[in-house]
């Protein structure tokens, strides 16, 4: 069982009901086709088979921004902690961690940085208009 | 130069910290190689043929004084005392060792440096024209709106892992002096109804598949510029080929695709985007110009240069126009025969930096052609700049000459070179060491790369060197035609050179250049007429047929291959 982060804590895995509803998205698959179950969702995976695919990162924000999705969404495959903070940016809230990360050290990786000079799901407002104002 | 805020240097900070955690994870066995690969690349560190080699940003192209003592120093204390500028106008070093490459990220901090994905699949160094600012046909400051560009795509969340590397290049001049046909997006500034605006340009590129871009839009109003790249990018991120290295650029979806099929996908996307909080504001425009240094000029006249032997062959060549009465650009050549194109020692980055100091406001820019240039000299201090920068063997009097060789660091570093690229370099500049000759022969841009990935610019070379790997000997491919794009003088656009045929062994390539040069010298039909203009003009024929020969003609000795490479 890999474990698992949410809302920035370790946390073990509550068992689903027989009726709760998980949609798992794979890296070429388009959000748009599962627009309509969003909301019947327990939660929402996207996948990432390879550390470098970086597809999962527009899943999660389109299904943020433009699906309005506001469950849970969870990053699973290969996640180490060096992905974690671009991955919260773009909407993601639970990430399931590969094997052998120390899920405890990899809170930390959250304070990687602590501003983003873009607009993101986790900041909207892009940093050159909060230094503006 | 633009100066970092307090955030700015936070996340440079933050990386450092960030790397050096990472580092030690890796040599503690916690990170896989592949994993950390993936990582160090993001800081330019590449495991290469001998050792590592650590590129270093420097955005732009442009740098100060201090901070080129900063790599002098770095050089010295981390390497071997030189470093290589390459042609996305970075510093590359070629003998760091692994475990101490946080504390150069560390040292470089110190004055606003650093090495953020200056390799790995993400955005690269944003590169422009090197007369940027003092350019006479300027449109706008291109560096301005590069500085931009840099912060959007520094940590790009949702763009970090991209199918492959991805360059932008933008020029603010009327002519394109940044090659931006060749990149993976082209902005060309242009105002329209007193607008400023950027024509766009997807798709073009070196490499294994050479391709000029596709305009996508022809006038995309300033303020949108943000989020049409974002739309631009997000489509890219999603259907770019990721099965295939070779075919991963955001130039084969384009192709795929077609340009307007692409056009119609991306304006899909904007049309979400478009108006929504990244679109830029005049504040941040107006916030990022004034965090630039600006010269104080003074009030000069221009004048006529001095008539003293010598000078006027450089002044011809190595200094160029400026924008304000009685000031010149001047390019230090890194082209000395006999020296490795863009190679400089650290006693000479401290000279340099002296004499930026002392000449040019302490700033200078590292141009795509591997030279550095200092943009702001006066008039009056020509003859005393060039004396001083011939004592440091900085005064070859070759821009824009045969010998002004661009040049990948080849087989002699390249863990992905075919072949070496260094001593066929060499070997031309020593063959063409008569100065007069090679005035003779005017303008001519000769580029060579150790492999398919085309580090050098090859295919934009009007002369282009590719070395090849056949059967573990190493061979040169040799095309002409292409063109980088229009110089400060105009001349033709960019275009991409046509091999002339089956490639050769090393010793032959100087015979077989000779014979090119040949050619066009009887072809030409005044001086003013370039070698690229010729072969645009009469078409490869006459060149194959010079170099090949007709059967009564002897080809070069060991040309013996039988088909094209």
């Amino acid at each position: 069982m890999a474990t698992l982060i949410k809302g920035r804590r370790v946390v073990s895995e509550s068992p689903l009901s027989s009726s709760d509803k998980v949609i798992r998205l794979e890296p070429a698959d388009d959000p748009a086709a599962v627009a309509g179950e969003l909301g019947r969702a327990a939660r929402v995976e996207v996948n990432f088979p390879k550390f470098g695919d970086g597809r999962g990162y527009s899943l999660a924000r389109l299904l943020r921004t433009r699906y309005g999705y506001r469950g849970e969404l969870r990053a699973v495959g290969h996640i180490t902690r060096d992905l974690l903070f671009f991955m919260e940016s773009c909407g993601f809230d639970a990430y399931e961690l590969r094997e052998g990360e120390d899920p405890h050290a990899a809170l930390a990786a959250f304070e990687d940085f602590s501003e983003s000079y873009q607009g993101s799901v986790a900041r909207p407002v892009p940093l050159f208009r909060r230094r503006a104002a | 130069m633009y100066l970092y805020d307090e955030i700015d240097q936070r996340l440079v900070d933050e990386r450092v910290a960030q790397f050096r955690g990472q580092t030690r994870r890796f040599l503690d066995g916690q990170l896989s190689e592949d994993e950390f690969k993936a990582l160090r690349l993001r800081n330019g560190l590449y495991i290469q043929r001998y050792a590592p080699m650590l590129r270093i940003a420097i955005p732009y192209g442009l740098l100060s004084s201090r901070q080129l003592r900063k790599l002098a120093s770095i050089a010295r204390r981390y390497d071997r005392g030189y470093g290589h500028f390459s042609t996305r106008q970075n510093l590359q070093l070629n003998w760091p060792k692994l475990e101490q490459v946080p504390d150069i990220l560390a040292e470089l901090a110190t004055v606003q440096m650093h090495a953020i994905q200056t390799s790995g699949n993400s955005f690269r160094n944003v590169t422009t024209d090197h007369f940027a600012g003092v350019a006479r046909d300027e449109i706008v400051d291109s560096f301005v709106w590069c500085e931009i560009l840099r912060q959007w795509s520094t940590f790009h969340p949702e763009f970090s892992y991209l199918p492959r590397k991805f360059k932008i290049a933008i020029n603010g001049a009327k002519a394109d002096r940044a090659a931006v046909g060749v990149h993976d997006i082209g902005l060309h500034a242009v105002v329209q109804d007193n607008q400023t605006g950027f024509r766009v340009l997807v798709g073009g590129g070196l490499g294994r598949t050479p391709l000029i871009g596709t305009v996508i839009r022809e006038f995309l109003p300033w303020p949108h510029l943000l989020t049409y790249l974002e739309a631009i990018l997000r489509v890219y991120n999603r259907y770019g080929r990721r099965d295939n290295i070779h075919k991963a650029r955001i130039k084969i979806l384009v192709k795929e695709r077609g340009a307007d099929k692409f056009r119609e996908e991306v304006e899909a996307e904007w049309a979400h985007l478009k108006d929504g909080p990244d679109t830029l504001i005049p504040e941040e425009i107006a916030r990022v110009a004034e965090r630039f240094t600006r010269p104080t000029y003074e009030k000069l006249a221009d004048e006529e240069p001095r008539a003293e032997p010598g000078f006027l062959n450089w002044y011809k060549r190595n200094v160029h126009p400026h924008k304000v009465p009685g000031y010149a650009a001047v390019t230090l050549s890194l082209k000395k025969t006999g020296v490795p194109p863009g190679d400089v020692t650290s006693d000479q980055m401290d000279a340099i930096a002296s004499l930026a100091e002392r000449y040019s406001f302490g700033e200078l820019r590292v141009s795509h052609e591997q030279n550095l240039v200092l943009a702001d000299v006066r008039q009056r201090d020509l003859a005393a700049l060039w004396r001083e920068a011939r004592v440091l063997g900085l005064a070859t009097p070759n821009i824009g000459l045969l010998t002004n060789i661009i040049s990948c660091p080849g087989g002699d570093f390249c863990a992905l070179a075919n072949a070496k690229s260094i001593p066929v370099a060499q070997a031309i500049q020593e063959r063409f060491d008569d100065l007069d000759y090679l005035h003779e022969i005017g303008e001519l841009d000769l580029n060579i790369s150790g492999c398919m990935n085309a580090c050098g610019q090859h295919h934009i070379g009007h002369i282009g060197i590719l070395g090849v790997d056949k059967n573990g000997e190493e061979w040169y491919q040799v095309e002409i035609g292409g063109n980088q794009g229009e110089t400060i003088a105009g001349g033709a656009k960019v275009s991409l050179g046509r091999v002339i045929g089956p490639s050769f062994a090393r010793a032959d390539v100087p015979d077989v250049i000779e014979r090119l040069i040949g050619v066009y010298l009887e072809q030409r039909d005044s001086e003013a007429e370039r070698f690229v203009d010729v072969v645009h003009r009469i078409g490869i024929e006459p060149f194959k047929e010079r170099v090949y020969g007709h059967a009564h003609q002897r080809a070069p000795r060991s040309q013996r291959e039988p088909a094209l490479v």
